[in-house]
């Protein structure tokens, strides 16, 4: 495992900037737990202050200093991305394995609910929940809806690893000697997907926190709960680019273009590892 | 032929099978809140002013009966469906009493517009450069294309169209940023409107193809550089073939292939991209009108609103699938 890594970062620059990038907001997030202010208070500190060696991101028109506030809000927006790639890649595992390695009408079921889940468009399914919920709708159950949705695409890409292991000797080899069909599935075919499972969870990430930054923009989340959305969220509310507080629009939108980009670098350098005809060519043999 | 009827036979009932389960999904998760939709309206409408306690019940009685809440889920179930396939499902709040079909109807071409040009414009720049670069590796242009895509390929629609609103509404005014035309511009078949509409779709245009060309230059990429490693691509090399002939009738036909599936695979995605940016630029398409929906808390529009985006999702993608046999001979075999 650590050897694997750190090749990865030895001959895959990309891997290593993407990395870097990630590890600087995790770090960035983490800060959120020393911190001396409280981020759901308002009018703690002066209003709209550029940034300076005292705020070092400025504060927002709502007398919040941002280095904490954006701090918070980064870390409830990558636990909020964790916990959707988690679940969705419980349930994409799930139905990747079973359908692959079942076959038959197991396979034609799900695959049926796996197109419906992939054709039908996100975005309005969530306004909906937001229209029902209201105010509702806080990070756990927003997390658990998006993971709903967002599985089927990588159930799809697991399915397709399962069918090619499962005329494998060794598969035969396990069947054959008795192994259960869970075992079979846990033990010999998961270590396989695994790489699948974290390229896909890295750029099921991106999805799930583009969509919250997106709904939380517009409103539809619960607007109370600090997160890169909902403080784009107020500086809108607050005319933020008319008024001249452009550091209250700008970082965040920098940082949160930075986590984008990581986790896609991450993505993207996990994918070319998985392939080994690019990984040969990377390390120019 | 037989093969590719049944191929577009059995595409179809998936069709079927995605909106009715799309649809119904929408439904149930409206009716099955224990939010009501008529104590919604009714307090949105008594917050405004002052009205008499009669004048109220009536409201309440005239809402009941025209969402129909009063009765069992599953007879409220089957007359959605009734009334969803003769195309009525009631009158709007927003816009009272325009029926919310219309209002979809209006939006609809605007939305359906943007999405078939950028996807296009996307699709085929997209992977045409991806092919390249997967072909020519040292080319230097490509090269930087590919890091720029890079960076841009994995950043959310909405946060992309909000730089360029903030570029080309505050730092650079040179476009318009709100709106489908120009307010002093008719409706209609003129030069002028024409104009006025192209002008205002350059930059919610450019944001959905910023975002979405990284997805295909380097899923292309990557596919054509796996396919120049084949043997059928070296014979062709040692054969004599013109390098602009590999590429075109050997490369990037066979790469097209999982492309093609790719887009009717994330046509959802690209919806809901669309949907948001127009949102970010005022569009009067699908998206605004949703939005709008939303924050009037018009329950009929809202689901009329989401029946029709599954349903023209589900169609677009059925075109696309019915596009493939095009591409792959092998299907039409089968």
């Amino acid at each position: 495992m650590f050897a694997v890594l750190r090749d990865l970062i030895r001959y895959n620059i990309e891997f290593a900037v993407g990395l870097v990038l990630v590890g600087i907001i995790v770090l960035y997030a983490c800060l959120s737990f020393f911190s001396p202010v409280d981020p759901t208070q308002i009018y703690l500190s002066i209003p709209d202050q550029p940034p300076s060696a005292q705020y070092w991101f400025g504060t927002n028109s709502r007398g919040q200093d941002m280095f904490w506030n954006l701090s918070f809000a980064f870390r409830n927006t990558l636990i909020f991305g964790l916990i959707v790639a988690a679940i969705s890649r419980v349930i994409s595992i799930t139905v990747g394995l079973l359908s692959g390695y079942l076959g038959g009408w197991v396979d034609r079921v799900l695959m049926f609910i796996n197109d419906i889940f992939v054709a039908v468009p996100s975005f309005p399914v969530l306004v909906l929940f937001y229209f029902v919920l209201r105010s509702g709708l806080n990070t756990y159950s927003l997390a658990a809806v998006m993971a709903v949705l967002g599985w089927a695409y990588d159930a799809r890409l697991i399915r397709s690893v399962t069918l090619s292991l499962k005329h494998r000797e060794f598969t035969l080899h396990a069947r054959y000697s008795g192994m259960s069909t869970p075992k079979i599935l846990l033990q010999e075919h998961l270590p396989y997907v695994m790489p699948i499972i974290f390229a896909t969870a890295m750029a099921n990430m991106i999805w799930s926190i583009g969509m919250e930054v997106t709904l939380a923009v517009l409103g539809f989340t619960n607007i109370n709960i600090p997160t890169v959305g909902t403080t784009l969220y107020w500086a809108n509310n607050h005319s933020a680019m008319v008024v001249g507080t452009w550091w209250w629009l700008v970082i965040p939108v920098v940082l949160i273009v930075i986590t984008f980009i990581g986790l896609f670098l991450l993505a993207v350098s996990l994918n070319e590892y998985i392939d080994p005809r690019s990984r040969l060519r990377r390390m120019g043999a | 032929m037989t093969g590719y009827l049944s191929f577009v036979l059995k595409r179809v009932v998936q069709l079927i099978g995605v909106i009715a389960a799309g649809v119904s999904a929408s439904f149930f998760i409206t009716h099955l809140s224990p939010i009501n939709p008529v104590d919604q309206a009714v307090d949105r409408i008594t917050a405004r002013s002052g009205f008499r306690p009669d004048a109220i019940a009536e409201l309440r009685a005239a809402l009941t009966e025209l969402y129909g809440t009063d009765e069992p889920l599953l007879v409220q179930f089957a007359s959605f469906w009734g009334r969803l396939l003769q195309g009525d499902l009631g009158p709007s709040l927003i816009a009272f009493p325009t029926p919310a079909m219309d209002l979809v109807m209006r939006a609809l071409p605007w939305t359906a517009c943007l999405l078939v040009v950028t996807v296009l414009i996307t699709w085929v720049v997209g992977n045409l450069l991806g092919g390249l670069a997967g072909y020519y590796q040292n080319n230097r242009f490509l090269k930087a294309f590919g890091i720029v895509t890079m960076g841009l390929q994995p950043v959310p629609y909405y946060i992309v169209a909000f730089i360029l609103l903030i570029i080309f509404g505050f730092l650079w005014p040179v476009l318009p940023i709100s709106g489908g035309f120009a307010m002093n511009v008719r409706m209609g078949w003129s030069w002028e409107f024409a104009f006025s509409v192209l002008q205002h779709a350059i930059l919610p245009a450019t944001s959905l193809v910023l975002v979405g060309i990284g997805t295909w230059f380097l899923g292309m990429r990557a596919l054509v550089s796996n396919v120049v490693t084949e043997d059928y691509v070296t014979y062709a090399e040692l054969a004599g073939v013109r390098p602009g002939r590999i590429v075109r009738s050997y490369v990037l036909r066979n790469a097209m292939i999982p492309q093609l599936t790719g887009l009717a695979m994330s046509l959802g995605g690209i919806f809901s991209g669309t949907v948001i940016t127009e949102e970010v630029f005022n569009y009067p398409g699908l998206g605004s009108l949703l939005i709008d929906a939303v924050n009037g808390g018009d329950y009929g529009l809202v689901l009329a609103v989401s029946s029709v985006s599954i349903a023209a999702v589900g169609v677009a993608i059925l075109v696309v699938d019915l596009l493939y046999p095009v591409l792959d001979p092998r299907v039409k075999a089968e």
